[in-house]
């Protein structure tokens, strides 16, 4: 009898210790008691706006009533814990969840005011508007030269074959792959390392000149000498295009985005300038995740 | 002891030899300080003990089966009376058949009294066999068992001479499909090799007449046996390319409906459907094409004025294409379903449309796989025998007509060797060249087949 309590009591004091641990390292609320986003979601010139997104996998829900706006020639940063929905949002800025049978998306999204989930929208001219750059590179079973002429092939943007080596050589010099592949532009680009697989994708996706380009993690299969060249693109596309980029690496965010998006469970926690996030977050959450107490 | 009694001692035997070869090295492990000391686990030692005691005896027990039949037969012979054993070889053969079949079936009591006597050597001689082959296998089963027993030492590699046991049973087990298929070549060849000497090869290879009737007696008016293999290899490649027009773009679209349009739920319908149709009886399919399909070919063609015959190639390659069609579209549907979704994905993120993305990336991708399935489908298409011996026609007509008559090799073959033939005339022979070149054919496509897949790989990869 008394050899039991004794053991209860240890299990008790076990569990009372846990939970003052739990409470000192993330001492935060949970999720479920989230309501609505910190710091400034919404921007003037938004080019794309996002306002109260609900997605579901079947019964599953993945994104909880998301608003966001992606102002114009802006980079948008978002990060989170894995699964926490970054692609699945990501993937409904160009309707790229349509190709999954049970998803579904719920509520506003718009590019420059039009409504993109209207069901009289033809999604082809949208996806050539918005484009995407995939986290894994799938380059396709043609050469080099025919996976950048892809796009403006299909489009119908040029027939004449001079103007069609112009764009494959810029898309392909934006990319800085051009000094790699020049002498073998009509080998496989299944040949080419992972590295250079995936600045082939970004060739191919910059080749239709799209006014918003996202990017589900683009450098995770990159080296640091060819990550540095891609966030140097990406500063430079900033220029001319509105860039959603969907990042693991902090540093990464922090360099290349103008606004940072925090995602936690489904939840848009918190939205703030970049150099605001990393040095003065809002959340306690997104502190948590930013100095590496989870995540 | 009849064989399956004998195979269950075996067994016993074996799992007998591993329990004692399993506790013999845990025995001289503990004399040597725990199953550490031993070069291998001791169920190691068990399984070779098990192997020594099976294989031997294994080994002994096939010889015997194989052999037994024929030492059986000499000693039968030779206990015959001698006026029946100086018999030609031919009545010998039949005479000692009719004393074995009655032997099976219990009739001899009202026989002649030598072939009573004779069955009563039979039944002993193969009750002393029976006798013999379970003393022997057992003898040799705990013989060797035992011997590779007292070979039990903890240096002993037993692991690896399992391992080498095992690769070598599963190497003799694929030689086997292989030495089926070389007896089988070599069957074919050697009949082909005798034909060829009656009738030159250029005239069976290059000739453009078949006609295998040949006078049986000297004096009979008959076919001068005509054997000219062309109109037969002209008649399968019409058919069987007639076939592949109808099942290549309908099993090949079949499968890009199923695999890249159809929803979940339409494609638990419709698969198994498309499956009903392979499992259909070639000979269905055969007596729908002569009877439903033929006729009907022909009265469409009377109604736009064509002479067609009813038993044309088309209705024949039509059918066959029909049966193909599950063949095609399994295959290419696994193959693009094999193809990564993150291809489509990035195709259709660039604002192409779904058919779009197909043609230009999907197909290409799964295109290897594709083409490698549509050869197998010809080399179906060619050997198909049973819808072309109902629908197609016996008449070897030299012809590209699909409208017209014309006949195959399977059919041919077919025809050569039903009813009562003599195997020595060149009319039955020719049956064996036309299989060796049919063949040939098949195994040159499934060559190519492997040549084309390799190919793409290459460009792909
Ligand atoms: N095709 C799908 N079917 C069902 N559930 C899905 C599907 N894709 C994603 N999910 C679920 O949606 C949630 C969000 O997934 P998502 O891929 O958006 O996460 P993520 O933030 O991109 O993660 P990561 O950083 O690992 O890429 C996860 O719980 C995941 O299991
Ligand atoms: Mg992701």
């Amino acid at each position: 009898m008394e050899a039991t309590a004794s053991v209860d009591n240890a299990a008790q004091a076990e569990e009372n210790k846990l939970k003052t641990m739990k409470e000192e390292v993330i001492a935060q609320p949970s999720v479920d008691d989230i309501q609505g986003t910190v710091g400034t979601p919404f921007v003037e010139n938004a080019k794309m706006s996002m306002r109260n997104v609900n997605v579901y996998y079947a019964e599953k829900q993945a994104i909880f009533n998301v608003g966001l706006d992606i102002g114009k020639n802006e980079v948008v940063a978002m990060i989170g814990p894995s699964g926490c929905g970054k692609s699945t949002f990501l993937r409904c800025m160009n309707r790229m969840n349509d190709t999954i049978d049970i998803c579904k998306v719920e509520g506003s999204l718009t590019l420059e005011g039009q409504d993109i989930y209207d069901p009289k929208l033809d999604v082809v001219p949208l996806r050539a508007r918005v484009g995407m750059v995939f986290q894994k590179p799938n380059p396709f079973p043609k050469s080099i030269y025919d996976n950048v002429a892809y796009g403006p092939r299909i489009h119908g943007l040029t027939n004449r074959k001079a103007e069609l080596d112009e764009i494959v050589e810029t898309s392909l010099r934006k990319a800085s792959l051009w000094d790699e592949v020049k002498d073998r532009l009509h080998a496989p680009g299944t040949g080419l390392s992972g590295g250079q697989q995936q600045r082939l994708c970004i060739a191919r996706t910059i080749a239709v000149s799209p006014e918003v380009i996202l990017m589900d993690e683009p450098c995770s299969a990159l080296d640091p000498i060819a990550t540095a060249k891609i966030e140097e693109l990406i500063a430079e596309l900033s220029e001319n295009f509105t860039i959603a980029i969907v990042t693991h690496s902090m540093q990464q965010a922090a360099r290349v985005s103008n606004r940072t998006a925090y995602f936690h469970l489904g939840k848009l926690i918190e939205v703030n300038d970049t150099e605001k996030v990393f040095t003065n977050p809002e959340h306690e959450l997104t502190e948590a995740y930013i100095t590496g107490r989870f995540g | 002891m009849d064989t399956s009694t004998l195979f269950a001692f075996l067994a016993l035997l074996m799992a007998g030899a591993f329990m004692l070869g399993r506790g013999r090295s845990l025995a001289q492990a503990s004399n040597a300080g725990g199953v550490r000391a031993l070069n291998s686990l001791p169920s190691y030692y068990g399984m070779l003990t098990l192997l020594w005691c099976g294989i031997p005896s294994l080994a002994v027990l096939g010889a015997w089966i194989i052999f037994d039949d024929l030492i059986i037969h000499q000693l039968l012979i030779q206990s015959l009376p001698q006026e029946i054993r100086n018999l030609d070889p031919t009545e010998l053969s039949l005479r000692i058949n009719t004393i074995e079949n009655m032997a099976a079936s219990g009739m001899g009591a009202n026989a002649e009294p030598y072939i009573q006597n004779a069955i009563v050597t039979l039944e002993r001689l193969q009750k002393t066999s029976g006798y013999a082959l379970t003393g022997v296998a057992l003898l040799v089963a705990v013989m060797t068992g035992l011997w590779g027993w007292t070979r039990i030492q903890p240096q002993l590699k037993a692991r690896n001479q399992v391992e080498n046991a095992f690769k070598i049973i599963l190497l003799s087990c694929s030689c086997l499909a292989i030495l089926t298929t070389v007896g089988i070549v070599l069957s074919v060849l050697f009949e082909s090799i005798r034909f060829f000497s009656m009738i030159p090869i250029t005239d069976f290879v290059f000739g453009s007449e078949w006609s295998p009737q040949m006078a049986i007696r000297a004096d009979q008016v008959g076919g001068s046996g005509a054997f000219g293999a062309i109109p037969l290899f002209v008649g399968t490649m019409l058919i069987s390319l007639i076939a592949m027009i109808v099942a290549v773009p309908a099993g090949l679209m079949a499968a890009i409906y199923l695999s890249e349009y159809a929803s979940t739920r339409v494609r638990s319908l419709v698969k198994p459907a498309l499956e009903i149709l392979a499992g259909i009886p070639t000979v269905v399919y055969g007596f729908f094409a002569a009877l439903t399909v033929a006729p009907m070919i022909r009265d469409t063609g009377g109604i736009i004025g064509l002479s067609v015959s009813s038993e044309s190639a088309l209705a024949a390659g039509l059918v066959m294409g029909i049966m193909i069609i599950p063949f095609v579209s399994s295959l290419s549907d696994d193959v693009i379903n094999a193809v990564p979704q993150s291809l489509r994905d990035g195709s259709l993120g660039l604002g192409s449309t779904q058919s779009e993305t197909i043609r230009q990336v999907v197909i290409p991708a799964a295109l290897p796989g594709i083409v490698g399935g549509i050869l197998l489908a010809v080399s179906r298409a060619i050997g198909e025998t049973m819808i072309v011996v109902m629908a197609a026609s016996l008449a070897a007509n030299l012809t590209a007509n699909p409208l017209e008559p014309v006949t195959t090799v399977t059919v041919q073959i077919v025809t050569l060797l039903v009813g009562d033939q003599e195997f020595d005339s060149p009319k039955t022979l020719a049956a064996f060249a036309l299989g060796l070149m049919l063949f040939i054919v098949t195994l040159g496509l499934n060559f190519l087949a492997l040549h084309v897949v390799k190919k793409y790989r290459e460009q792909y990869d």
